[in-house]
């Protein structure tokens, strides 16, 4: 009996057959997640329904040596699900069960599988939400948010995934299953609840998850403000943060981003502007009011070429339109896309979008831009056509260079998305070999066979015993100043 | 510093690359001490040597616009704090100050120790801990290298966020050089709501009620008749509203007409005695004048009152008690012994879920009872190899937090 089927034999023993998927068919349909460059067909597909058989699975995956790729809803832009060819595809969709809701504490325990829109809507008639908001949330699980530390247009002021969870049960690779946090503040002993989130299912399988819910804000209000350039837009989202001001959201989107969004669904944005600023302030009547005319005012200042502040729920609604838009509106001016998801310091803005020009100009290519400008996270879009020749690959040389572009600016490889196999070989523009095999030998104390998920965001494998010997002190020789005789 | 030992001032990481690497050479394990205000904190396990970091000196990096500070270790927190303050900015997580508890008198903190402990104050349940402001920082690990993490940037997944990790690592994993910090605008004025008058468990259900309004409250404690620094002569429910002054009136206006009922008395405090209120909480000054061993306990907010009653029940002593974070945090003074009461304390916070963690005791009892709450043979065994992978020779602080490493 070869490897494969003595696997799925014993998959079989642990599963119901509709859990386990075998047929090539059916497995194409998990060969990629969103970052569809990348495509691998699963060894063998699982889709578990309880905690006990993701234990036997995880604990068949050590004895047997078979590596294991977890999988939410699919909808990682890094290939961060992206299967292996020799792994089991362990697909969480069955956890879609939101467990508890405990109103008294202002949480809800859910299963990973549990979309994230979905989670707000089973508690917006009693007033509450769950604050991180990607914008793939009708889509996106709460298990694939934890393992990204998912954003979205609300977390300059209401955070991130990682500030919005209080407990986490994972099962680590070879079965053991561990609780941690709860229904209370700070777990007890190291964050490793901190520590998972992020690590783009590298460290364990998470099987339940407790969030933190919200009271919703009594209000809301937009404003549209229009910019002669990027630089007064962004000049003018640096003075409302040095006002004081944290607005609920902030966004700001290019010329280029504005006109597509209006040809694909007009939401009344000023087709002269160079930049558009989007805010939402939320809060009481009273409060919202004030800031409003704070916000204004500013932007006055700052020669704001449009100022629109909504004066319905229907306005606002119609302001976000256009930029929950962005992406589809975007998709019909190119035949395709590559979503970047770089970071930089807001001051810097202006220069990377003009540095962003010249490397897009090098590659003969163009770029659009939506952009988190509270909190600094870029998302160029590369427009490119896969059926011309080379194309590509200029995208892809294009997104790279501009991922350094923004390190070189202070910033950071990706603020939500993720590293995944996207952006695993530029993980040495930011980190030195020191810096990358601390975080690998933590990688060790989970998963010291490295089973799980291997060939995401790590550019090199290393097997633990090697990163233990390592003593590479910045290039120095150990004890430099120790006396050797 | 826990007992008098042999301090070696570390000026720069070549100077702790240095130290940690002769220290693991010898085989001797090192205490990592700032301002010294939290020495008394953990468990008591004597070191060979400590590494002070006080001359890890300077604001590095300071954008207000950006909301972003940089600065070394042993930059004191009322340095940091003096600076945010010129610019209308502060540390939202309200850092705990915890002198107060230990040497009667509040200051001397540093902000490496404050990212050491998780410091968190009264605002923990609306603006984070410090492992949420924590963006980056820069150490020396217990293997004697010098290892970076995060960045200045507000999101940032790039690779694992060690910054949640060494919050709250108590100096076990790293000695931290420099540490890069989320800082926020001040609000513009607070004030508290005092609702007065209401039975123990009924003033803790108010503040429940105050947290499911949309009235956001950024502070809720519950102190008993008596407590410091209030000292009323009945319960009272303290809710701490911030913000614009006049969406301050309107959400006090607002909330006094949602919790209104017979029996219950309101009062404001406006905002110099609700600033004043609120360092005393933030401090734990209700449990810290008393003479006595400290609890600190997290627990679900609805489960506050129940944990309390069982350690009343089962006969604990206690001197002195208050509840922050709408019931999720309790602070509890007991009368001094040998085992602290430390398995009544324990088992009175596993019927519910949650920590207990022993704050203020002497060296002798902080020696044999687990100061930091027991955990679970597998999530033990995982937390050893997390400091393994840091620390192998447990160098760094040998037995503060667990007695095996």
């Amino acid at each position: 009996m070869s490897r494969r089927n003595e696997l799925i034999a014993r998959l079989g023993a642990i599963l119901p057959r509709e859990s386990l998927i075998v047929d090539e068919v059916a497995r194409r349909a998990y060969e990629c997640d969103a970052f569809t460059m990348y495509r691998a067909l699963p060894l063998v597909v699982t889709l578990p329904e309880s905690v006990e058989q993701v234990r036997a699975i995880m604990a068949l995956a050590a004895e047997m040596n078979v590596k294991v790729v977890p999988r939410g809803a699919g909808t990682s832009l890094s290939g961060g699900s992206m299967p292996l060819e020799d792994g089991i595809l362990l697909g969480m969709s069955k956890f879609n069960r939101i467990l508890e809701i405990d109103y008294e504490n202002r949480c809800a325990r859910v299963q990973p599988g549990v979309q994230n829109l979905a989670i707000s809507k089973a508690v917006e008639a009693q007033g509450f939400y769950y604050a991180p908001d990607p914008s793939s949330q009708i889509a996106c699980s709460i298990g694939g948010n934890v393992a990204e530390n998912a954003g979205g247009v609300h977390c300059l002021k209401y955070g991130l995934t990682t500030n919005n969870i209080l407990g986490l049960d994972v099962v680590l690779m070879g079965g053991d299953l561990i609780r941690l946090g709860g229904k209370h503040l700070d777990s007890e002993g190291y964050d490793l609840i901190g520590l998972m989130t992020g690590s783009e299912g590298l460290l364990g399988v998470v099987t339940e998850v407790t969030v933190r819910l919200l009271q919703r804000p009594p209000v809301a209000r937009g404003l549209l403000l229009g910019f002669a350039s990027v630089a007064a837009g962004a000049r003018c989202v640096s003075a409302i943060i040095a006002r004081g001001v944290i607005p609920a959201g902030l966004e700001m989107m290019d010329k280029a981003t504005i006109h597509a969004v209006e040809r694909f669904q007009p939401c009344g944005y000023p087709l002269d502007a160079q930049a558009l600023v989007i805010v939402e302030l939320d809060g009481t009547q009273a409060e919202v009011d004030h800031l409003v005319g704070v916000v204004q005012d500013i932007a006055r200042e700052e020669g704001a070429t449009t100022i629109r502040a909504s004066t319905s729920e229907a306005e606002r609604l119609q302001f976000w339109a256009g930029r929950k838009n962005a992406f589809p509106a975007v998709s019909c001016i190119a035949p395709d896309y590559l979503c970047m998801d770089g970071t930089i310091p807001r001051a810097r803005l202006p220069e990377a979008l003009a540095g962003m020009d010249r490397l897009a100009k090098e590659q003969g290519l163009s770029v659009a831009n939506v952009f988190h400008a509270g909190d600094g996270n870029l998302h160029p879009l590369i427009l490119y056509d896969a059926s011309k020749e080379g194309d590509v690959e200029r995208a892809e040389k294009l997104g790279f260079d501009i991922l350094r572009l923004c390190v070189s600016l202070g910033g950071v490889l990706t603020g939500e998305h993720g590293v995944g196999v996207e952006k695993r070989d530029l993980m040495g523009e930011m980190f030195t070999e020191v810096d990358l095999a601390q975080q690998m030998r933590l990688k060790c104390a989970f998963d010291p066979e490295g089973r799980l998920n291997p060939g995401k965001v790590f550019p090199t494998l290393h097997r633990c015993a090697e990163l233990g010997m390592m003593r590479v002190s910045g290039g120095k020789m150990p004890f430099p100043h120790l006396p050797r005789f | 510093m826990q007992s008098a030992c042999a301090t070696l001032e570390i000026r720069d990481e070549a100077d702790a690359v240095d130290a940690i690497c002769a220290a693991k050479a010898k085989g001797d394990c090192c205490a990592i001490v700032g301002g010294g205000s939290k020495s008394g904190l953990g468990r008591y396990a004597p070191q060979a040597q400590a590494l002070s970091t006080v001359a890890l000196t300077g604001v590095t990096l300071y954008e207000p616009n950006e909301l972003v500070l940089s600065a070394r270790a042993g930059v004191p927190l009322s340095e940091i704090e003096a600076l945010l303050d010129q610019h209308g900015q502060q540390l939202a997580f309200e850092p705990m100050d915890y002198g107060l508890l230990f040497r009667a008198e509040a200051g001397g903190a540093t902000i490496g120790g404050a990212i050491a402990v998780n410091a968190a104050g009264p605002r923990r349940i609306k603006a984070g801990a410090a492992r949420d402001h924590l963006l980056g920082f820069r150490c020396v690990t217990g293997r004697g290298e010098q290892v970076k993490s995060g960045g200045r940037v507000m999101k940032n997944v790039t690779g694992y966020d060690l910054s949640k990790l060494v919050c709250g690592s108590y100096g076990t994993l790293a000695l931290l050089t420099e540490l890069t910090l989320k800082v926020l605008p001040k609000p513009q004025t607070e004030c508290t709501l005092l609702a007065i008058g209401a039975h123990e468990a009924e003033s803790l259900a108010l503040l429940r009620r105050a947290t499911a309004t949309p009235c956001e409250p950024s502070a809720l404690a519950m102190l008993p008749a008596g407590a410091a620094p209030l000292a009323l002569n009945a319960n009272a429910a303290a809710i701490r509203l911030e913000g614009p002054a006049i969406s301050v009136t309107a959400r006090r206006d607002d909330l006094v007409g949602r919790l209104a009922r017979g029996g219950l008395r309101f009062e404001t405090l406006d905002e110099y005695d609700s600033k004043t209120l609120w360092r005393g909480l933030r401090d734990a000054a209700p449990v810290a004048a008393k003479v006595g061993q400290v609890w600190r306990m997290s627990v679900a907010p609805s489960e506050g009152f129940a944990v309390v009653e069982r350690i009343r029940r089962a006969g604990a002593p206690m001197l002195a008690h208050f509840y922050d974070w709408a019931g999720g945090l309790i602070w509890l003074c007991l009368e001094t012994a040998p085992d602290a009461y430390a398995a009544v304390v324990r088992s009175a916070v596993d019927a519910s879920g949650g920590h207990a963690t022993l704050i203020r005791a002497s060296e002798e009892v902080r020696a044999t009872v687990d100061v930091f709450h027991p955990q679970p043979a597998a999530l033990t065994a995982l937390t050893r190899r997390v400091k393994n992978s840091f620390d192998p020779a447990h160098i760094l602080e040998r037995g503060r937090m667990r007695a095996e490493f």
